[in-house]
Order: C-alpha cells, then structure tokens, then sequence
C-alpha cells in the first residue's frame, strides 16, 4: 500500500512539473521512465486518470516509441550501437557476444536483474565504431575480446 | 547579465568574449563533445586541472567542442600570449605533465602538438586575428599549421565555424566570432523581406537531405494565413552514421538559436521549437542552457533590439522513432501524439504544428543563416557549384584513415573526400563503394569516385545527399549485407499507417534475409526490384517511398554480389554467416594459441607452434578467431 502511495506521489509531481498539459505527455512519460526505469502500468492508469486522458491513447505513444519500455529493466542498460558505421565495423558480432555472455536476448534483462541489453540504431558515435553505451558511459573502439572485462566494472 | 538592446551593449559583450577567447595569460582548450569524452576527454581535464593546482600556475582551464578530426582525439589546445596555437592530440592522463611543462616553459620540447594555428577566423566579421605578432617561435617551425594538414586542407567552414573554436558555455564567446551581429543587422536594418530575398539570393538549399530552397519555403510560410505562426528546429538525426547535427548542437548551440530567431523575424513566427532526439543528451543540455543565455541577454522574449519583434524558443524531446525526423511526423510528436506522418499534399508551411504555418528546417540550414546574413547572398553563393550553394557537413565514417566530421564546399569530387581529406582505406585494402544518405539513400560504387557531391548527382546517380552521413566500405563489406540492414532498420522504424511501407519493406526483408541466409531462391532479386517499385509508388511518406532505395542502388552497381549469393551461395566479401567458413592458414599460422584460448565453443585445437584446426562443426562463427590473430592466419571464405 505504501510503495502505492510513493508511486503515486511520484507521478503527481511529474505531471504538476509539466502544469498538467496534455501535449506534454511524451516529456511526462520520459520522466516517469526515468524515475521508475521502466513505465510500471499502476502508473500509466493513474496518469490516464489524472489529466483525463484514455488509456489506450497513453499506450499508444508508449508502445510507439523505442525509448519506452513496459517491462522492467536491469541496473544497467547495456545499448549495442547497431548505426551503420558500427555495422560495418562488426557490431552484430558484439551484440552476438552479449547474448551468448549473459545468456539473454536483445530486449531482455538478465536473471539478476544487472543487466538489460537492447540494440539501438545510431548513438551518434561514429567516429568510435563500434561502440556501446552501458548507463550512459560510451565505450568506444571495441572488440567482442573486451566486453567481459568492461561488463564486470559495472557489476 | 543585463539585458542587450543597443550595438553599443553587443560591442561590450563581443570584447569581454575576446578576452576570454584569447586571454592575456595561457589558456588550455580540451575537446569535450561527446566523442571526446568517450576517448577520455573528461580524465584529461582532470589531470590538467589537478596539475595545473599542484604546480600554481595562472592558467585558464575550459571546455571546447570537437573540431572535427574525431580520430585524433582526445584534443588538448594551447594558447599562449605571442605564440601560434598548438594542437596535443591524443592525450591521455600520462601525456599531462609533459604539456604542462611545456606550457610552463613557454618552449615545444619533446612530445610534439599534431599541428598549430596562427591566425584564427571570424567569418562572420570576414576577418583574421593572429595569434601572434612578429616572427615565427623557433621552437614550433617545424610543427605543420591546420591548413598543411591532409584532413583541414579542402575543408571550408560555415556551418561549423565555431565548433572546437569556442567555448559552448559561453554566450559571450559566440558574440565576439561576430554572433548575434546578424540578428541585430537582419531587426534594425532589413525588412523581412529583404532577409527572405537575401535567403533566397544565396541560393541556401535545405540541409536536412530534401535540398528544398530555403528561402522559397520562407516565403510562402510568410504568405500563408493565420496570426500564429511556427519555425522549428530539425535535429531528429535519425540516420544511422551520421552526427553533424550533433556536434553543430553540442558545439555551438547559438548559431541555430540565432538563426531561428532571424527566419521567425522574416517569417512573422512568434514560437520556436527544437525537436531534438532522444539519443543526444549532451545537445539538450547545451541547448538549453543557450536559450536561458539568450534570454537573459534579451535575444528571446520580448521587444529583441528595440525592434518590437517578441519571440522565444522552447525544446521538444523525441523519444526514440526514427519517422519523426519526417516533417509532418515530427509536428505530430511536438504535439504530443505518436508521431505518424500524414499525406504531404496539405503543406506543412500552411497547415503544420497545430494545423498552423510552421516552417522547419535542420539544424545546419539554420546555422547557415547568420553567416549568410552579415556575410551576404553574394559571398555565399560564390562557395560551391551551380545550384549548390555553400558548404556541406558530412560524417566521413567507416572504413577510411581520417574518421570525423568535415566541411566541404558543394560540388567537391567524392574522391577528393575519401583519398585526401580521409587518408584512403587503412590497412591497404581497395575502397569499394561509400553509402550516402542514411536508410533513404543509397552506395555510390568506385567506378564514380569522380561525381561531384552536390544534391543533384547525388540524386543522379540513385542515392541522395541526406542529412551528410558518408560511410566508406571496403573489399570486406557486404553490399547485400548493407542493403539487409537498411531494410530492416526501416522495417523496425516503419509507422505502420501505410500499407506499401509495412508490409512491402517486412516482406523484403523476409527476402534478403533469405539471399544472406543462404536461401536464396532463383527470381528473388527480380521479385525485390518490382516490390521497390510498387512501394516507391505507394508509400505515404519519404521513409517508405524511400525505403527501396539502398536495394535498387546496390542492384543497380553491384549485381553481381547478389547473383553470387543467390547462384553460388557464397559471399565474396567474407561476411554473410550461413555462406563462409573459417580455417586455418597452414603457412601463417605459428601455432601461438590465441585463437584456442579465445575460442568460445572450444573448436580449435593443435599443439603449440603447429598448425591449429577449426572444427567445422562446433564453429559458431563469431569471429573471435579472425580478430584476436596477431599473424592473419584465420582464412574466411
């Protein structure tokens, strides 16, 4: 009931931040995001609930954009760059080496709930391919070799 | 800060950015974008700020953004009083007290700058400072200057003319090269008209990859009816391989801002917005620390100069869809919706954001625009070729020596750009085809190495200049591989609201994965041309009668890389798993036992300084083998 009650607490400065506007709502559910690092469903219902708008519509924008997610995820977020500089430098080989190391697919967390590991398409990092980014901090010029040695700084 | 609304005020602040730009003691420069700090920028600064307190020097300490030679970094400039400015590349916290010697000394001695600059450009005023008077120090003679080296030799600046110039945190810095001059020109001299006419003079065609004249677009916002009216900021840079807008954003937000506020002024906008990726953090940051600068000098807001004109700018983050980059898709997210494009026949410049005029354009058009107007149409359209007017920022990535962000002048031979200004292909192996254009454009093969890189034969030659991403391929690149991934990155990034784009691009992908697979069945590569047809004709929006155009541009040049796929089942670039093999080098193998211990299934064995064997069944090909051999000794065919 408790753990409720923060949750909602939460959400309620969220969308006081952004004055309750309707047009807000990508830049209300980035926050939500942020906060929870996932959108917990409790809080999509009380946000619908809250500004009065259908659930469906919030879902909609939820589902449509990659930077949300609507399962849980690990401590850390593990990004392979899949940008085309990086595909030709072999990041498929790197993204390989991931889910064969942590023994979960692209999209999934691991066990522990440490890692998630999701592909992205560009960074922006070009000039360092291939790179990945683990919880914002980007490792540049990598090889599949390096990523266990990298992955256990973050455990 | 006060407020600026005469010259006299902008001339105050332009002179306390001189200062600080060149001070009268010892300045250190480290290149903190993104890329540098991912080399290691932030443990320099550090060092050289810890150093710089140990040994109590008077130095000054500050950030700067990247220059563009993104492989030399990280980057770490020195300015001293009377000496040129000179340019330590690839620092590490080791090299730190070395150059802080240096520096303490006022002599180059042993570890030697990548090269020096002795005068510095403000393209704005249309004038050169020098860094130094009088003769040449000795000590640096020897140290080639920027313009002796290969990757700035043919290199123009506009678009990028301050990046890695000036400090981005500072408002000051970006009036002294000559900023927020134009705005003030363009609100107490000109009337929006005469910026539209100028605009549409210096021929300025829009950098966001449609090439559509900028000043045209202007106008008819301006003629469109209604009282409120948009400009917008395109900085989705959704294209994979491509980061200029990234580094114009982190670098130096205020030339965007201070060209957004001049279109608003000719086209009669009150509200601006920048609708930036999700992606870009650090350009959010910048950004928005520069609005809340130009507000508090008066830039936004209301009355800007005197002049009446109110205006103000706000941020709209995306969140990850690489269709809102798409004009009438990203209005759609500004306002808060799923961003699905809509039928272009309505125009945006007559019904956009909120169904009113809004005029959008990327973010290296509106950096343009300042210099365009204290510079003049004339100056401007005198850079580049006929119908090509300026300068184009490209990210020359891949599989090229010089990797980074260059500034070239409309018109320049593509070979120029990989063999000059890139270095040509490292480790010896042949240049094969560059990609230009992101998912919506396509290869340009060798044999046209010598096409001009301008809007029009790019397009000609069936790619299209994009947004400025340019990814060099070599003999190990796959172009079938290439023309899958761009599929399926536009499968992945497909809306879903047209029928042609969702189901064409799946069903095409489901194809070339197959070709890749090593199912490739005979009628697969005609079946794929006449798809690319029915989707270019079908597709609501640019990303889907686009999306044919990395297939039909690797059909058109490299036929026979498909055939070999299909008929053969083999790929002749080494790359496509289900189709190559991995073995052993009988003659370069040494027998050292990386490979073995690498080996993640454990498929390799044989005594030491023998031969090693893969076991073919057990091999999984991830190629750990190929990249941790010292001796070349791993054969793909």
């Amino acid at each position: 009931m408790k753990k409720a009650q923060t949750m909602d607490k939460k959400v309620k400065d969220i969308i006081k931040k952004y004055y309750g506007d309707k047009t807000a709502m990508i830049a209300i559910l980035q926050d939500v995001q942020e906060e929870f690092r996932y959108l917990p469903k409790e809080t999509l219902s009380f946000i619908s609930k809250k500004m009065d708008v259908p659930l469906t519509r919030i879902y909609e924008i939820a589902t449509f954009y990659n930077a949300f997610s609507l399962k849980p995820r690990g401590k850390h977020t593990i990004e392979v760059c899949l940008g085309t500089a990086c595909h030709v430098q072999g990041a498929s080989r790197l993204i390989d080496r991931l889910e064969r190391d942590l023994s979960i697919s692209s999209g999934d967390t691991t066990k522990d709930k440490m890692f998630t590991l999701e592909e992205v398409r560009c960074l922006g990092c070009c000039s360092l391919a291939p790179v990945i980014r683990i919880s914002g901090n980007v490792h540049p010029y990598l090889t599949q070799d390096e990523l266990p040695k990298i992955l256990r700084n973050y455990k | 800060m006060s407020t600026i609304k005469t010259l006299e005020d902008l001339n105050k602040a332009a002179k306390r950015g001189l200062e600080s730009i060149i001070p009268s003691k010892t300045k250190i420069m480290v290149g903190m974008s993104t890329s540098g700090l991912a080399s290691g920028a932030q443990e320099v600064y550090d060092a050289l700020a810890a150093e710089i307190k140990k040994r109590k020097l008077d130095v000054v300490l500050c950030k700067t953004s990247a220059m563009g030679m993104d492989c030399i970094e990280p980057l770490v400039e020195v300015i001293q009083p009377n000496r040129p400015r000179l340019a330590y590349s690839r620092m590490t916290a080791k090299k730190v007290p070395e150059v802080i010697n240096q520096v303490a000394k006022g002599v180059v001695d042993g570890f030697k700058p990548t090269y020096r600059m002795d005068e510095e450009d403000y393209l704005c005023l249309n004038e050169k400072k020098p860094y130094f008077k009088g003769p040449l120090p000795n000590d640096v003679k020897d140290i080639p200057t920027i313009s002796n080296v290969d990757f700035y030799k043919k290199q123009v600046k506009i678009a990028t003319r301050n990046c890695g110039m000036i400090n981005f945190e500072s408002i000051d810095e970006y009036v002294a090269k000559g900023g927020y001059f134009s705005l003030y020109k363009a609100l107490t001299q000109m009337k929006p008209e005469q910026i539209i006419d100028e605009i549409i003079a210096s021929g300025l065609r829009g950098r966001g990859g449609g090439g559509f004249p900028a000043g045209v677009k202007w106008q008819t916002c301006r003629r469109a009816h209604g009282d409120i009216k948009y400009v917008l900021c395109n900085g989705d840079e959704g294209d994979p391989g491509a980061y200029m807008d990234r580094s114009v954003m982190e670098g130096d937000p205020h030339s965007i801002i201070e060209g957004m506020i001049i279109g608003a002024f000719a086209i009669g906008a009150t509200d601006g917005f920048i609708y930036v990726r999700n992606e870009y953090p650090l350009a959010v940051a910048n950004l928005q620390r520069a609005l809340d600068q130009a507000r508090a000098y008066g830039f936004l807001g209301n009355n800007i100069f005197n002049s009446g004109f109110n205006f103000d700018i706000k941020i709209g983050k995306g969140a990850g869809a690489f269709v809102c980059g798409e004009s009438t898709a990203l209005m759609t997210s500004l306002e808060g919706k799923a961003g699905e494009p809509r039928a272009k026949y309505i125009h945006t410049v007559e019904y956009g954001l909120w169904n009113r005029p809004s005029n959008l354009n990327n973010v290296e058009t509106w950096a343009n625009v300042p210099a365009i107007i204290s510079r003049g149409a004339k100056w401007f359209s005198s850079i580049g070729c006929k119908n090509n007017s300026g300068t184009k920022v490209f990210s020359l990535v891949g599989k090229v020596n010089n990797i980074g962000l260059v500034e070239v002048p409309m018109g320049i031979p593509l070979k120029d750009i990989i063999y000059e200004i890139g270095g040509g292909i490292p480790g010896g192996k042949k240049f094969k085809a560059v990609q230009t254009g992101g998912p919506s454009g396509g290869c340009i093969p060798k044999s046209l190495e010598d096409i001009s890189v301008d809007f029009d034969a790019l397009w000609e030659a069936g790619s299209m200049m994009g947004s400025g991403g340019m990814i060099v391929m070599d003999e190990t690149t796959c172009m079938v591989d290439i023309a899958r991934y761009f599929i399926d990155f536009l499968e992945f990034e497909s809306c879903g609201k047209c029928v042609p784009c969702r189901e064409g691009v799946m069903r095409m992908n489901e194809i070339l994965h197959d070709i890749c697979g090593g199912k490739g069945r005979p009628g697969d590569i005609e079946l794929l041309e006449s798809m690319s047809k029915g989707i270019v004709d079908g597709a609501l929006c640019a990303l889907g009668s686009t999306a044919p155009n990395p297939v039909l541009s690797t059909l058109k040049y490299f036929r026979d890389e498909y055939t070999a796929h299909v008929r053969d089942k083999k790929c002749p670039a080494g790359v496509c798993k289900a189709l190559i093999r991995f073995s052993v080098s009988d003659e370069k193998c040494t027998g050292c036992g990386v490979c073995l211990k690498k080996c993640p299934t454990e498929c390799i064995s044989g005594e030491k300084k023998k031969t090693h064997v893969i076991d073919q069944t057990e091999c999984i090909k991830c190629g750990v083998c190929k990249e941790s051999c010292k001796f070349d000794a791993i054969i793909v065919e």
